[in-house]
């Protein structure tokens, strides 16, 4: 989908500039906008360019920087802390190569930390793009990961 | 049609995540079989709350109650329970500590003690269907309130029930409508705060996914109440499931008229629109929340001016949260003298409470204002689970303090919470045992404002980030007595000078424990050990002869710090040992100790 076809889902009101940005991001691979797909948002939206870098920068589902085609988002908030998420985070670590704000070279994962994602009780969780995966378990953590490579290839 | 029986499968997100879809579609294929299908419905209901037993499975007539159902086990609860009546004993769900099966499910002490007001509808009706909500006299209080009611007198219903705000600080719900009721100016709005971070919180998720028209209602009594046309509901961009049921509960009040124009022929106008977070603790904050419905960047302004007099794009607004609209129906249909009756003089009705952490039943209770900590933890929740003791319950998320085991008759309620150095904030109750270090958790709440700290006032911005220094220094064996002093006066300089409820609450982990625990302090700085064995620098992992040599230990190490042949005991590489605790998590014998380092190797 083009950006222009997407964002104008919207009217041309700044008030629905987060909602069309978060929308336009997840539509594409790279979870991402570029310098250039800004100056058309704030065109749209009829804001300044720098009131647009200065709401992707604040939001952090939000970024301009590309990310991985899958963004793992691991919580570790406490009630996934004292069910052993560090754990979690250090399978996913090794098993990718990569620590929390980084991608890996093949462009599949980001691994990234995120707010709570009230499974408190079936803790710890974590989301890989809309998905969220609960009860994780370093074994369960492999096999989802295995999962992913499998339906990229 | 009706229906001679009703099988409600949990829809929330903890079941669906433990494959209810599954057990819906089997039961469909059996039933169909069975050629029964027109006789039983299928639900798919929300959230009953008792998440660690699930997948739920419940039958009404009979209301039993079957736990951890698969899809293996279905055809025996249809072909049994459904065409013959018999009870599937094997399937009923068990008592945490004694391990009575129960029939019943009102018999459960998990639902016995409990009273549900804002959860009345949870995993009762299919949340996807107004019928089912309407069934169960939803938007009757609406049409009660538009038909025989003044807007002032609404507001004075409001006041007089004695509702306090479930999000957080507990204000008056009927002084806030008050307050933009007398606003004057042709445009209000009504917001609905559905931004719940807290982390260990989730009974506004569950509020949401299970019984989104009442939230739908309250608004419009509110709307009606204060003078406002349009409401707004705030939701996190976590929840996807609330979204969508949100979206669907909207499309179909719309459709029947409960929105709209001219709502009950009243003529009295109300709509309501969505708008999503997009992943910001802080828009959790009224003032933030609103600049983020703007479209800005979401970061909380000084108040007064209050919403009420100058909120969304300057107009007066009402904001209240998911759990608080709950209640508002209920109110009206059973008047403020009935709310009034239950929980105590200052606080009343109910509160749900997000049971997590080292507690046998996880999930969520609503319990009437002045209930005890100790009937909460230990009679509805199942007290502590693998014969742990109780150490701490920490309650209101970042915001609240950890309570000790001398406060535990305590009854609840806003008051009380707030005089023993914690608060309601919105509910999440995380019990901690002898197994925590209190040190490493107040550092862990500190991690987690230093992060969603907006950065707009500089006590927040840096003082959290000096204190987590602190923090950091103890855990990792190299504190002073004089750095506890630090940090003390530097939270008590946060709590005072900052400019939203986040940062004047961030200190409160930090300074509840220091109260309650300064001997574990006093142990890391001072003896250079970490009592609980938790935290890294001043524990070791060892492998005792209690092992029996399953190798359990060794696949579970994410680092492969664990050696040795089957049925053999296994040894750790201390070297490779990132003390993660995975191998005692995974040990099934408990063969594994932390034990803190012995004085000498710290020097």
């Amino acid at each position: 989908m083009t950006l222009e076809s997407m964002i104008q889902k919207y009217p041309a009101s700044p008030e629905y500039l987060v909602e069309a940005l978060r929308d336009y991001q997840m539509a594409k691979n790279d979870h991402s906008v570029t310098e250039s797909e800004i100056v058309k948002i704030a065109k749209y939206f009829n804001v300044t360019e720098s009131k647009v870098c200065s709401v992707v920068s604040f939001y952090s589902f939000l970024s301009e920087k590309p990310k991985g085609r899958y963004v793992i988002r691991i919580c570790r908030d406490v009630p996934c802390f004292v069910n052993k998420s560090e754990s979690i985070l250090k399978t996913l670590e090794t098993r990718l190569g990569i620590k929390p704000g980084e991608t890996t070279p093949d462009g599949l994962f980001t691994l990234e930390y995120t707010g709570c994602l009230g499974q408190c009780d079936h803790a710890p969780a974590f989301r890989i793009n809309d998905m969220t995966y609960v009860d994780l378990t370093p074994d369960k953590v492999k096999a989802i990961l295995s999962e992913y490579r499998e339906e990229k290839s | 049609m009706l229906s001679r029986m009703h099988i409600l499968i949990c829809g929330g997100k903890d079941c669906l995540s433990s494959h209810s879809k599954e057990l819906r579609d089997e039961f469909h294929l059996v039933l169909s079989e069975l050629n029964l299908l027109d006789e039983v419905r299928l639900v798919m209901a929300g959230c009953f709350g008792l998440c660690s037993q699930g997948p739920i499975v419940v039958m009404t007539p009979g209301e039993t109650f079957y736990s951890h159902v698969t899809v293996a086990d279905i055809r025996e609860i249809c072909e049994e329970h459904v065409v013959k009546g018999n009870i599937v004993e094997r399937l009923l769900i068990k008592e945490p500590i004694d391990k009575a099966k129960i029939k019943n499910y009102s018999q459960l002490k998990f639902y016995d003690r409990q009273r549900r007001i804002a959860l009345r509808n949870c995993g009762q009706i299919n949340p996807t269907d107004i019928n089912e909500y309407i069934a169960r006299d939803g938007y009757l209080a609406l049409g009660k309130v538009l038909s025989t009611m003044s807007p002032a007198e609404v507001v004075a219903e409001m006041k007089k029930s004695g509702l306090r705000g479930r999000g957080g600080a507990g204000f008056s719900t009927g002084q806030k409508w008050e307050f933009a009721a007398k606003s004057v100016d042709d445009v209000k709005y009504v917001i609905c705060n559905a931004d719940e971070g807290d982390p260990g919180a989730f009974m506004d998720r569950s509020v949401l996914e299970g019984d989104p028209h009442s939230v739908l209602e309250a608004m419009a009594i509110c709307g009606y109440g204060i003078g406002s046309h349009q409401g707004y509901i705030y939701v996190r961009a976590e929840y996807p499931i609330a979204v969508e049921r949100l979206n669907n509960a909207i499309k179909q009040a719309r459709e029947l008229r409960l929105l709209g124009k001219n709502i009950f022929s009243s003529g009295f106008a109300f709509d309501i629109e969505l708008r999503l977070g997009a992943g910001a603790f802080v828009c959790g904050e009224e003032t933030a929340l609103m600049a983020s419905i703007e479209g800005n960047r979401g970061m909380p302004r000084l108040k007064p001016p209050f919403p009420a007099v100058k909120g969304l794009w300057g107009h007066p607004t009402n904001v209240n949260n998911v759990e608080t609209f709950a209640n508002v129906p209920a109110i009206f249909l059973k008047g403020a003298d009935w709310f009034k009756a239950i929980g105590t003089e200052k606080s009343s009705g109910t509160k749900v409470f997000a049971l997590g952490g080292k507690i046998a039943n996880t999930g969520l209770v609503e319990i009437p204002m002045g209930t005890t900590l100790r009937e909460v933890i230990f009679d509805i929740g199942g007290g502590i689970p693998n014969h742990r003791k109780f150490k701490a319950v920490q309650t209101g998320g970042p915001s609240g303090g950890c309570i000790t085991e001398a406060a535990l008759d305590t009854p609840i309620d806003f008051d009380s919470l707030v005089a023993m150095g914690s608060m309601m904030g919105s509910g999440g109750m995380i019990v901690m045992d002898e197994d925590n270090c209190m040190v490493d958790v107040a550092r862990f709440y500190l991690d987690f404002t230093v992060d969603e700290s907006c950065g707009k006032c500089t006590p927040c911005r840096e003082g959290t980030r000096r204190m987590l220094d602190i923090l950091n220094k103890i855990c990792a064996g190299n504190g002073t007595l004089e750095d506890l002093d630090l940090l003390e006066s530097i939270a008590n300089m946060v709590k005072d000078s900052s400019l939203c409820a986040l940062g004047q609450s961030a200190p409160n982990p930090v300074l509840s424990t220091l109260t309650h625990f300064r001997d574990e302090y006093i142990a890391h700085v001072v003896d250079k050990v970490c009592p609980a064995g938790v935290c890294s620098n001043l524990t070791n992992y060892t492998i005792t002869d209690k092992c029996i040599g399953c190798t359990k230990c060794a696949k579970n190490c994410p680092v492969s710090a664990i050696s040795g042949t089957v049925k053999q005991q296994h040894v750790i590489d201390l070297s490779k040992c990132i003390r993660c605790g995975a191998c005692k998590k995974a040990c099934p014998v408990n063969a594994i100790s932390s034990k803190p380092l012995p004085k000498e190797e710290n020097k």
